[in-house]
Parts: C-alpha cells; sequence; structure tokens
C-alpha cells in the first residue's frame, strides 16, 4: 500500500502508530465486503456485526459466511472458521513475549491478536515500538472492520438478490485475495492445487461444508514432508 | 444448529484460540511440525473454499458458468496488484454483466 509511509526513516512510537491506523483504513475495505457477503449468506445485520465484533478474525467470518451461503451446516461452518483461525493462537505465542500484558489487559490484547497486528508488532525494532505496533494496529482494525462490516451489511439488504449483483462470485474472489500472499513458493502452490481439486472430488458425495474440512489434509500432508525453508515467520 | 448458535460458538471458540496463544507453556505448541502444518493450513482451506463456491451447483456437482469468469478476472485484478475492494468488485461485475446479458 503506497498510503503507508517508507521505513528508511527510523521508526518512532508516532510513526508506528500511523501505520497502525493506515492498515486499519485499509482494512475497512475487506468489512464493506465482508458485511455484504455475510447479508446475501442468510445472516442478518446483528449476526454479521457480531461476528466482526466477537470473532474479529478476517479469513474465519468469511469462511463461515461462505459455508452458511453454499448450504453447509453449521457445526461445518463453525470447523472451517476455527481451523482457518488456529494461527491466530500462534500469534499469541509470539507476541504475548513482546507484550507481556496481564489481567483485562491480557484477554483484550488477545482479542486483539490477528494476522495484521501480529505483522506490524513483531517487525518493530523494539519492545516499545512493537507495543505501541501491536495496540494501534489492533485497536484501528478493530473499530473499522466492526463499524464497515455495518456498512456492508446496510448495503448487501438494499441490493436484494445476491446473484444478479455477482455476489456469488464475489465470495471466491475475496478468498482468492486473501490466499493470494501465502502463495509465494512451490510447495504453498502445490497445497492449494491440490486442496482446490481435493474439495472438488469429494463435493458431490457429502453435504456442503465437508469438502472443505477434508481438503485441510492437503497442509497436514504438506506439513509432514519436511521442508527446511519454512520458518515460523512466514506464516505471518 | 441455529444461525445465533454458530455465530456465538464460531466466536467463542475464537476468542478460546486467540488467549491459549498468551496462557499456553509456549514448549507445548513450538513444534517444526506443527509450524508448518500451520504454515499450510489457511492455503489449504481458502483454496478448497475457492474451488467449491466457484465450481459446484447446490448439488456438489461440478459447475462452470459466470462464478469462473468472475474468478479469472480476480486472478488478473491480482497479477496486476489491484487493492482488495477492486478484485472484489471486479469479479462480481464480471459475473452480473455476463447473467445480464444471458451467459452463464
Amino acid at each position: 500500500m503506497s498510503a503507508i509511509p517508507p521505513e528508511a526513516v527510523a521508526a518512532t512510537p508516532k510513526s508506528v502508530a500511523r501505520k497502525g491506523i493506515w492498515v486499519g483504513v485499509a482494512t475497512g475495505a475487506y468489512g464493506i465486503s465482508y458485511g455484504a457477503l455475510a447479508v446475501a449468506a442468510g445472516l442478518n445485520l446483528w449476526q454479521a456485526v457480531l461476528l466482526s465484533l466477537l470473532l474479529f478474525s478476517g479469513g474465519s467470518q468469511f469462511a463461515l459466511v461462505g459455508v452458511i451461503g453454499a448450504g453447509g451446516s453449521g457445526a461445518s461452518a463453525v470447523g472451517t472458521s476455527t481451523l482457518l483461525g488456529l494461527r491466530n493462537g500462534f500469534y499469541g505465542l509470539q507476541v504475548s513475549k513482546l507484550l507481556q500484558e496481564t489481567g483485562w489487559r491480557r484477554v483484550l490484547a488477545a482479542q486483539l491478536t490477528i494476522d495484521e497486528s501480529t505483522a506490524v508488532s513483531i517487525t518493530q525494532p523494539d519492545r516499545t515500538l512493537s507495543r505501541v505496533g501491536f495496540w494501534w494496529t489492533g485497536l484501528s482494525v478493530y473499530v473499522l472492520w466492526g463499524s464497515m462490516s455495518a456498512v456492508g451489511a446496510v448495503l448487501g439488504n438494499a441490493m436484494g438478490d445476491p446473484a444478479r449483483f455477482g455476489l456469488d462470485a464475489a465470495a471466491p474472489a475475496a478468498f482468492c485475495a486473501l490466499v493470494w500472499s501465502r502463495l509465494n513458493n512451490r510447495r504453498a502452490q502445490l497445497v492449494a492445487v491440490a486442496a482446490g481439486l481435493i474439495a472438488l472430488l469429494v463435493s458431490p458425495h457429502t453435504a456442503s461444508g465437508i469438502p472443505v474440512l477434508v481438503a485441510a489434509l492437503a497442509a497436514v500432508v504438506a506439513g509432514f514432508l519436511p521442508d527446511r525453508s519454512i520458518t515460523s515467520a512466514d506464516t505471518i | 444448529m441455529s444461525l445465533w448458535t454458530t455465530v456465538l460458538l464460531a466466536s467463542a471458540l475464537s476468542f478460546v484460540t486467540k488467549f491459549a496463544g498468551y496462557v499456553v507453556p509456549q514448549a507445548v505448541l513450538d513444534h517444526p511440525l506443527t509450524d508448518r502444518v500451520m504454515h499450510y493450513l489457511p492455503v489449504a482451506l481458502l483454496s478448497a473454499l475457492i474451488a467449491v463456491q466457484t465450481f459446484t451447483s447446490g448439488s456438489g456437482s461440478f459447475a462452470f458458468d459466470a462464478r469462473a469468469a468472475g474468478l479469472a478476472v480476480a486472478i488478473v485484478c491480482l497479477l496486476l496488484r489491484a487493492p482488495f475492494l477492486v478484485v472484489v468488485v471486479a469479479a462480481a461485475a464480471t459475473a452480473a454483466l455476463l447473467r445480464a446479458a444471458g451467459i452463464g
């Protein structure tokens, strides 16, 4: 994003906070499309917005409404959403060491632990800046993601029939944009193709929502094959 | 499971996962194998979602229609480094226009 100031100048608490705010603004755009897709999938405005405030993890929310919209069961929607959210637990392992929070601040920090806040936090040169980056990014994304979800849900309700506006094509496009930056090595690309094929092969024989869970096996197989080029920092 | 139950259960599990990272001893989760599986899990799940939502009909059988054209346009947009909202809107507009023209 060109809007984010370049890193050439030494980072200060102010510049890191500003970066966090910009990440929040950029995330608002995802929020609008999430809100519109959520109501197209059959959620009401409150359900769409509460997911943004309580679940608060973009990929998981898109996946949950995607599975529901395709007619999948609540159990497979929860399963897919939770599997996609597991990475947040591993982000927590990394940022908790930098934040050293206790009590209610630790609870709040956990809720704000997502891709964006973790990425800004762990790329700072020292602990003070890591904390500034985490809190400003987390809070800015939280506020803008939540409010833009509501805007998207209202817009989605006004649109009426989702297929007429191509909203059923918007969902896979959103997933494609979310996965794009992760396809940065050959094995990740193979996992993507294998998972897609597995899901399509399983799909005619199972209830909706199950094929995606079965395709997660591709990640397990890829993980068991040794690969020295992968480090935990790559997961961001 | 009602839609409200789905929403609240998924939210609760999301928080439990996040909080676990703060309270579970690091040695329990920090293993090269979990690290690698965690690296590929989002890739597998998101790719499977793309495949199912683009290429299957309501019954789960293979289908090829306006959604495939939308996905192709999305990929072109991503190759051109377009921002997220442009990617999504371009894909939706492609499918909507094709349908308005009676294709797919």
